[in-house]
């Protein structure tokens, strides 16, 4: 079993979310959802994170953003975009400046849905991604011991 | 006896010989020799003389005769020099020909006196002054080899300088002032021979003087206006000093206690005798070592060439002062006078170890640390124990290896990086391995656990909580002492920082370290290892010998300093640890993959610049913390001067009544 | 040198960073309790260095790694000497390089982050190092050694003369265990203005270096607190170490953070009235 299942850490960032879904994600870290039960924990760094979480859509200011956090992320590790903006572009969708959803950008594991995505799923949404992570550690795994053979 | 004739007089043949020089690739080949042969006859001396008491010389009578007419003739000489260079004075400078006519009046008083003690013994070799020696000839020269090379560059950029109109006088006969610097060099290296080697005190002062003269002359050698201030100003506050050494040698003479030339005796006298005169030798030996009040001069010096400042200003001249005043540690023993003596060390030692937190220029730094190291040594050598004398000694040992090494690296960075800002430096790790390297083991060496400078501060503690003048004596001390050592922390830790920061940029690699500096170098990292590695057999070889010497005459109460053998055990872990991750590091790198730093996601060019407000790039800065505004040097300074100054007066006069 | 010490010292190698791991995880436990949530198993600081290994490690540059080597092998020593019975002011000497070279780490990776974090590191350091020189001292003035072994065998009353110094230590604990409202250079809290201060830009296997050298601290600086109270025997000095250790939690959840320039001087200030007033006045009290 990986440990990664029992301690992922999110890194959380708002391409150009309405904050309406940034409020939900952050009610996670509440007394009422506590997803510190689990060993979630909230890095704001990612060079520590395993999760990212991603909400709103992408635009021309925070491109670049994501991409640079994306490449900064040790490997393994999986994108979970949350919220109708994160999926598409949701509502901003037609909007002059916006690329659409985080997919136009990195590769998206988990697709949260909503606007704004409810608590509840955005921590289902993180349970999902563990078991993408955990496939992707035995591949890194793997992948490192071809590399030292 | 035979050594000691051959270091003293063979550095000053040397030194006339390099002068005389015809061109300069000779005169670098004769410096080398001479090194190499001072090192050698040094270290000869030292496996004769190591394990072993003292030594006493008594000279034929007419030799003593005829040599006592040369140092007085000696002295007036130096004197007539002296005056002759103040003709540069400015108004406010008065004090300078009048400090020195006062000296060589008291010292024609005590000399042309009718009936004056007989001097039995004129030289003496002891452990400590066979350490001292070690120090003098192998690290002494190798900064003068170091120098060989520097002085050219030097030149070479100081002509640039002139050429931009910038006036330079060193410059108008380069040549020239080049051999009369490595002359007077060698001829201080010889007056150092003689410091530690004489037992007849005037001659002891007519080499003291000498060294006066070489750094007033060494400081003011480019020939500034800055240069010349601050030469006349380390000339006036060494003079303070002499006249005080002087005032002692008259006292020795006509006073009514104890009447005696030679240094031994002086010590033997103990408290009860001779705790007068020592007081006031006492005061030179902090004017030399540049202690608070008098502390500026040293400061000032930092502009002379960066050799002169290792030699004279860290590891050499500065430690003479502290040399005297280890060897009348056991008349301070116990006394209210020593108490005093240590606390101005120890408020030396914390103002300027706070100051030094401020100071950008890496040559500063330096200074302030070097006043502070010698501050420890003060405090040292005012309590009088055998502990603290053998914390002294450590000191001054680690102490002059470390430093001379990190004032020659720094002085290499700045030709090879144009700059002594340590904002500067910044990935010299990556720029300039090995210089940074070098650094890195200098400041090792300075602050760090299992380097020597931090078991002199062990000791010091020990030897501290122990004594017992008055109530609350040793605390104080030991509170001091732990005060200090935090902003010492502080300002080592940030610079190395600094250099070991990964640099923005992509640096391009430049010319290599010259050879001479190279030699300098390396030999003095490696000396920095060894001493530390080995520290235990310089203990049992040159300190603990003089110690119990000490000891069996009664001067001092007998202990034992023995080290426990768990702690040499783990020291020498740590020692080994600090030497091997590095060497398993570089066998077996680990390859993970490089990224660049964090800028919280908005990266341009990789940790260089970022994408900051309206989509501006802007680059990535970031300096070390000063604290200019917490640590305020000039309050900071002056407390320390008002502080050490009534110290001092209140010794003297406590002395006096 | 007694072979049990040299098999205390042993198992602190072994078995202290496990118990540094219980202690940290009882830390959040608890932290989480008191803002009324459940909170993370006790194991979870194991899980998480697991995870870090099972990790790719990004680094900004190669060195950083033997730096934080060296952060890694002097906290160890530290310890060793603690629990050998050995000198105490030498464990001090080795934990302050251990510190330096952490810092030297952060300082490597020189992002403006990292290199806040360290220079406050080293602020933070000045603060707390006088305080932390007392500690020996004033067990040598009452004991009359600095060796860990003889203060153990001290006398009964060592914990009342030094009093004083017991309050400071406690004091500068506080910044040592980098709890609020100390925790200037980097915190277990995430989102602040330093992001994680130090180790902003050190993950995977380094990052899980830095945590086990924490958990190692975590049992020195806990092993430094029984010191004051162990010639009452294991049995009653072990739970008021751990009892005032958990204290300081509480500290942690109740205060807002300060400013170096504050936090430098409340420490000095404390160390100044209550270390060395106890030190002047040990002879009038013992
Ligand atoms: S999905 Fe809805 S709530 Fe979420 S960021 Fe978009 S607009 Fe706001």
């Amino acid at each position: 079993m990986s440990f990664l299942k029992k301690s992922p850490w999110v890194l959380h960032y708002a391409a150009t979310s309405c904050n309406g879904c940034d409020i939900e994600l952050l009610a996670c870290l509440t007394p009422l959802y506590d997803v510190e039960r689990f060993g979630i924990v909230n890095t704001g760094n990612p060079k520590h994170a395993d999760i990212f979480l991603v909400t709103g859509s992408v635009n021309e200011e925070s491109r670049k953003v994501v991409e640079n956090l994306y490449a900064q992320m040790p490997d393994p590790k999986v994108v979970v975009a949350i919220g109708a903006c994160a999926l598409s572009g949701g509502i901003f969708r037609d909007a002059y400046n916006v690329y659409g959803g985080i997919d136009q950008v990195i590769p998206v594991d988990v697709y949260v849905p909503g606007c704004a995505a409810r608590p509840e799923s955005i921590i289902d949404g993180i349970v999902r991604s563990l078991d993408i992570l955990e496939q992707r550690a035995k591949e890194r795994k793997r992948q490192r011991k071809m590399v030292a053979l | 006896m035979y050594l000691i004739s051959f270091l003293l007089l063979f550095s000053l043949l040397a030194g006339l010989a390099i002068a005389a020089a015809p061109s300069v690739g000779v005169q670098a080949r004769r410096i080398r020799f001479s090194v190499g042969a001072l090192a050698l006859a040094s270290v000869v001396l030292a496996l004769l003389h190591a394990h072993s008491g003292p030594e006493f010389y008594a000279l034929s009578e007419g030799l003593a005769h005829v040599l006592d007419w040369l140092f007085m003739l000696g002295g007036l000489g130096l004197a007539v020099l002296l005056l002759y260079f103040c003709r540069r004075i400015k108004g406010y400078e008065w004090y300078i020909p009048a400090l020195i006519v006062v000296q060589t009046g008291l010292m024609l008083y005590a000399e042309l006196s009718s009936e004056h003690p007989r001097v039995e013994h004129a030289f003496y070799v002891d452990s400590f002054s066979v350490l001292m020696a070690l120090i003098i000839a192998i690290v002494g020269g190798l900064i003068c080899v170091h120098a060989i090379r520097y002085m050219h560059d030097y030149h070479a950029h100081a002509a640039g300088q002139h050429e931009a109109g910038d006036l330079d006088r060193s410059q108008q006969r380069p040549e020239r002032s080049r051999s009369l610097f490595f002359f007077m060099l060698f001829l201080f290296l010889a007056a150092m021979f003689g410091i530690v080697f004489a037992n007849n005190l005037l001659w002891l002062f007519f080499f003291w003087e000498v060294t006066t003269l070489c750094s007033f002359w060494l400081i003011s050698y480019s020939r500034t206006d800055e240069a010349i201030r601050n030469g006349f100003r380390a000339l006036g506050f060494n003079l303070i000093g002499g006249v005080s050494f002087a005032a002692a040698i008259v006292w020795l003479t006509h006073g009514p206690g104890l009447r005696t030339w030679e240094l031994d005796q002086l010590v033997a006298g103990g408290s009860a005798l001779a705790l007068i005169p020592a007081v006031l030798i006492a005061v030179a030996g902090l004017s030399k070592s540049a202690q608070m009040p008098f502390s500026s001069w040293l400061l000032g010096a930092m502009v002379a060439p960066t050799p002169v400042s290792a030699l004279l200003h860290s590891s050499t001249m500065v430690k003479a002062g502290v040399f005297i005043l280890i060897k009348l540690s056991p008349v301070f023993h116990d006394t209210f006078a020593g108490l005093l003596l240590s606390l101005i060390g120890g408020l030396t030692f914390l103002v300027t170890s706070l100051v030094a937190v401020n100071q950008r220029n890496a040559k500063l730094v330096l200074a302030y640390s070097t006043i502070a190291n010698l501050g420890l040594i003060v405090m040292c050598a005012g309590v009088g124990t055998a502990a603290t004398m053998w914390a002294a000694i450590l000191l001054i040992l680690f102490h002059a290896v470390a430093k001379a090494l990190l004032f020659l690296a720094v002085g290499t960075t700045e030709h090879l990086i144009g700059s002594r800002d340590i904002e500067d430096m910044e990935g010299l790790v990556y720029r300039r391995p090995a210089i940074a390297a070098m650094l890195l083991v200098g400041m090792l060496g300075m602050f760090l656990a299992p380097f020597g400078m931090l078991l002199g501060k062990y000791t010091c503690f020990q030897a501290f909580l122990s004594m017992d003048v008055m109530w609350g004596d040793g605390v104080l001390l030991a509170v001091i002492l732990a005060f200090g050592s935090a902003p010492t922390l502080f300002f080592w830790s940030k610079w190395m920082g600094k250099l070991v920061a990964m640099p923005r940029h992509a640096q391009p690699s430049e010319v290599p370290i010259p050879r001479d500096e190279a030699i300098a170098l390396v030999a003095l990292t490696l000396l920095t290892y060894v001493a530390c590695a080995l520290f235990p057999l310089a203990d049992t070889a040159f300190v603990i010998p003089y110690t119990d010497f000490l000891a069996s005459l009664g001067l001092i109460p007998a202990s034992n300093l023995a080290m426990p053998w768990e702690t040499i055990t783990l020291m020498s872990l740590m020692l080994a640890g600090l030497f091997l991750m590095p060497l398993a590091f570089w066998l077996r790198p680990p390859h993970f993959t490089e990224v660049s730093g964090y800028l919280s996601g908005a990266n341009v060019d990789g940790s260089a610049s970022y994408r900051g407000a309206m989509g501006v790039e802007r680059v990535v800065e970031s300096r070390g913390y000063y604290l200019s505004g917490f640590i305020r040097e000039g309050t900071m300074v002056r407390v320390g001067l008002f502080g050490c100054g009534s110290l001092m007066l209140v010794m003297l006069m406590g002395a006096v009544l | 040198m007694k072979p049990y010490a040299w098999s205390l010292a042993f198992a602190f190698i072994l078995v202290g960073p496990l118990l540094g791991a219980l202690l940290a995880g009882v830390d959040r436990r608890l932290t989480a309790r008191m803002q009324s949530r459940k909170g993370p198993p006790i194991l979870q600081p194991i899980y998480d260095v697991l995870k870090l290994f099972e990790k790719d490690t990004l680094v900004v540059t190669q060195l950083q790694t033997l730096y934080l080597w060296g952060f890694l092998f002097f906290m160890v020593i530290a310890g060793f000497i603690l629990f050998l019975g050995s000198d105490l002011l030498l464990s001090l000497f080795a934990l302050t390089v251990s510190g330096i070279f952490l810092c030297l780490a952060a300082y490597a990776t020189n992002s403006p982050y990292s290199n806040i974090g360290s220079s406050r590191e080293l602020m933070l350091m000045m603060a707390y190092e006088p305080m932390l020189i007392m500690v020996p001292l004033g067990f040598f003035l009452v004991t009359g050694s600095f060796r860990v072994s003889d203060i153990i065998a001290g006398s009964p009353w060592q914990v009342l003369q030094l009093l004083g110094i017991l309050v400071g230590f406690l004091f500068v604990l506080t910044i040592k265990l980098r709890k609020s409202p100390f925790d200037l250079s980097s915190s277990h809290h995430g989102h602040q203005e330093l992001v994680q201060g130090m180790t902003t830009d050190l993950s995977g296997s380094d990052l899980a270096i830095v945590e086990i050298g924490h958990w190692y601290e975590n049992v020195i600086l806990l092993g430094w607190l029984y010191l004051f109270f162990a010639p009452w025997g294991p049995w009653i000095a072990l739970p008021i170490s751990f009892v005032l250790f958990f204290a300081e939690v509480l500290v942690d959840n109740t205060n807002a953070r300060l400013k170096w320039s504050s936090t430098l001087k409340a420490s000095w200030l404390m160390t100044g009235v209550f270390g060395v007033t106890n030190l002047l006045l040990l002879p009038v009290i013992s």
